[in-house]
């Protein structure tokens, strides 16, 4: 038998139950649209933060408290063994050679007001003057924070995008007073978009002097415990080449001004590869999970087109029987059923590949979610599908292939 | 054996195993057909008709014996060689017709043609065999039609067309008018029979005298056995006894 004669008997045996056949291949054309479109949306994210923290500035090192056992700080040992200081981004700045930028970060959460306007859980950031050359954001309108600023602690604030949107609208935030916590602060600057990095939605934080935080937003009993604790110090360095000998430097400093050695060290140095890895490889993981999710939703999709042969062996044995008695062979008949498996579950997975395509586009459209269909999800999905269809299109056209052909030409 | 032997059967014994009991259906059948006979064969229900049919048209094995078709040894062979004979030797021709109702009568009479392994014929070509074919039991105009819209004596022509389209050695009919009225029935054998002095070998089942009268050569089934003794021709009421039982 010719395969285009295998192919055309196929089809009239599809053809014949059109509906029926559509039902038959929801399961594969689901099940392949979801590997696509859940890959597409895991690749955008993907995609999008990855981008984001490589916008957030380059050559960048970021210093921060480890997680861990040693997180708690003694009371035993002295307050500033653990805990990373503004001294120490201090020291960093002055004895680490090669180096281009210290910046740190302390964050806070206030309650912020201008006039009648009020917003709840603002994020407040205590930070210093190189913070938009190291973090790689630039200003609207007016002027960032200056040594200055941070040698008096003074009551000035710099907005983000969204803020100033919120709590100004149109007019010109330059020059007014907000009340930030209890303090008032004069708004000196705003910051153009930035967007969301991560968790991170740039645009709606404040941005006020890193001294200003120790004085007025420390509470107090604890003023002595966390003192000038910071949260992050990023270190620019200057050549990308320089990375290693910059970490090391910087971790011997460290360890010298905690009493401890760099083993123990309290803090972690990492690179933004090293945040890069670790969200891809939370990003991976989610991957693996959907991964199975459709592989479960594909199988569940063969077992409905074994179900439906098995019907369609059935209805069809006198069919069967008729072929048999005018020659076809056991191996025609089993090809005639597993080439209409195969039919159907190809058929579905391209349905499949156009609905997971489009549906990708609609959660970008209509989702504002962004998708990046990767081409090899496409070709996973479909040779998922016609393995699909062979495993469990073999039982069925095996049975049929084994039938009497006596038996089957009685059968009514 | 002759060149133009195209059945011989050598005490064929087909038994059936029916749980604990066994049911011989033949019974030691010798039978030899020669090219361009027109045979009848006649016997009451249970006789191993429909047995001795399922034998000579391959689609069965005899237990015990031989079966040499034009030739051929098949009594041993397996089922994808009995179909690939099926589809050379043998055309079929059913009391219930047995075409695909969704199909056309050319798509019908075309499905030997299609599980054919020697040679590769060109659509063109199909399409003029089995126009052919349909020209010779004279329905050359409902090519185009399904079964559905035929009737029973033009679906029983468009399977004798489906018979004869490979050219088999055997043409082999299981009560080819059973499902027909008269004037169709008539018809029907006359096609056969006009085969028949075209120079084709028909093996023909059958209960109804009438037919078994247009036959060259009528043997009769009783228990499995052929009763040797008995000409339709000479005795056509015992025919008829057997037809009614």
């Amino acid at each position: 038998m010719k395969l285009t004669e295998v192919l055309r008997v196929a089809g009239e045996g599809i053809a014949r139950n059109k509906l029926r056949a559509l039902l038959t291949m929801l399961g594969v054309i689901i099940g392949v649209a979801a590997v696509i479109i859940m890959i597409a949306i895991s690749a955008g994210t993907e995609a999008t933060i990855t981008e984001n923290i490589q916008n957030l500035g380059t050559n960048l090192l970021f210093v921060s408290q480890s997680m861990g056992p040693q997180q708690a700080p003694s009371r035993t040992s002295g307050m500033n063994e653990t805990i990373l200081t503004y001294d120490d981004a201090q020291a960093i700045q002055s004895s680490i050679s090669g180096i281009s930028g210290v910046v740190v970060e302390r964050d806070i959460t206030e309650l912020v007001k201008y006039g009648s306007t009020s917003v709840d859980s603002v994020s407040i950031i205590g930070t210093t003057p190189s913070y938009p050359e190291v973090r790689d954001v630039s200003l609207a309108s007016g002027r960032f924070l200056t040594q200055n600023d941070i040698d008096k602690s003074a009551k000035v604030a710099v907005l983000g995008y969204t803020t100033a949107q919120t709590l100004f609208g149109n007019a010109d935030p330059l020059g007014e007073k907000i009340v930030v916590g209890e303090v008032r602060v004069t708004v000196v600057g705003v910051m153009g978009k930035k967007g969301v990095v991560g968790n991170t939605d740039y645009d709606s934080r404040i941005y006020i002097p890193l001294t200003l935080v120790f004085e007025k937003f420390t509470f107090s009993p604890f003023a002595r415990v966390q003192g000038d604790q910071v949260g992050t110090v990023l270190v620019q360095v200057t050549d990308l080449k320089n990375m290693n000998n910059v970490i090391t430097q910087i971790q011997i400093l460290l360890a010298k001004r905690h009493e401890t050695t760099v083993a123990n060290l309290p803090f972690t140095v990492r690179t933004q590869e090293d945040i890069i890895t670790t969200q891809e490889s939370t990003t991976a993981a989610f991957r693996e999970l959907l991964a199975w999710v459709a592989a479960v939703s594909l199988v569940v999709g063969g077992i409905g087109i074994m179900n439906i042969m098995l019907v369609s062996v059935t209805e069809r044995t006198r069919e069967i029987g008729i072929r048999q008695a005018t020659g076809a062979t056991p191996g025609d008949v089993r090809g005639q059923f597993l080439t209409e498996a195969l039919l159907l579950s190809l058929t579905g997975g391209l349905i499949g590949v156009i609905a997971g395509v489009g549906g990708a586009w609609l959660f970008e459209r209509i989702g504002d979610m962004r998708t990046v269909v990767v081409p090899s999800s496409i070709l996973l999905a479909f040779a998922s599908a016609a393995i699909v269809g062979i495993f469990f299109g073999f039982y069925p056209a095996n049975k049929a292939a084994q039938l009497d052909p006596i038996e089957a030409l009685r059968h009514e | 054996m002759s060149d133009s032997t195209i059945i011989d059967l050598n005490q064929i014994t087909k038994i059936y195993q029916m749980g604990d009991i066994k049911v011989t259906a033949l019974d030691g059948v010798n039978l030899t057909v020669y090219e361009g006979e027109f045979l009848a064969i006649m016997g009451p229900s249970g006789s191993g008709k429909s047995t001795l049919m399922n034998i000579l048209g391959c689609l069965d094995r005899p237990t015990n014996g031989t079966y040499l078709l034009a030739g051929e040894d098949v009594s041993r062979m397996n089922r994808e060689q009995l179909a690939r004979i099926r589809n050379q030797k043998i055309g079929f021709i059913f009391q219930s017709y047995n075409l695909l109702t969704q199909a056309t009568a050319i798509q019908n009479v075309l499905m030997p043609v299609v599980y054919r392994r020697n040679g590769r014929i060109s659509n063109q070509e199909r399409l003029k065999m089995a126009h052919n074919a349909l020209i010779s039991v004279g329905l050359m105009d409902r090519d185009r039609h399904k079964p559905t819209e035929m009737s029973g004596g033009q679906q029983q022509r468009v399977a004798i067309a489906r018979a004869l389209i490979n050219s088999p050695a055997l043409i082999l009919a299981d009560e080819p008018t059973g499902n027909l009225d008269s004037h169709s029935g008539a018809e029907i054998m006359e096609i056969l029979q006009n085969l028949h002095t075209q120079g084709r070998t028909i093996v023909m089942i059958t209960h109804d005298a009438k037919n078994s009268a247009y036959a060259e050569r009528t043997l009769h089934l009783n228990d499995g056995k052929i009763d040797e003794g008995m000409a339709a021709k000479d005795l056509p009421e015992m025919a008829m006894a057997g037809g009614a039982a």
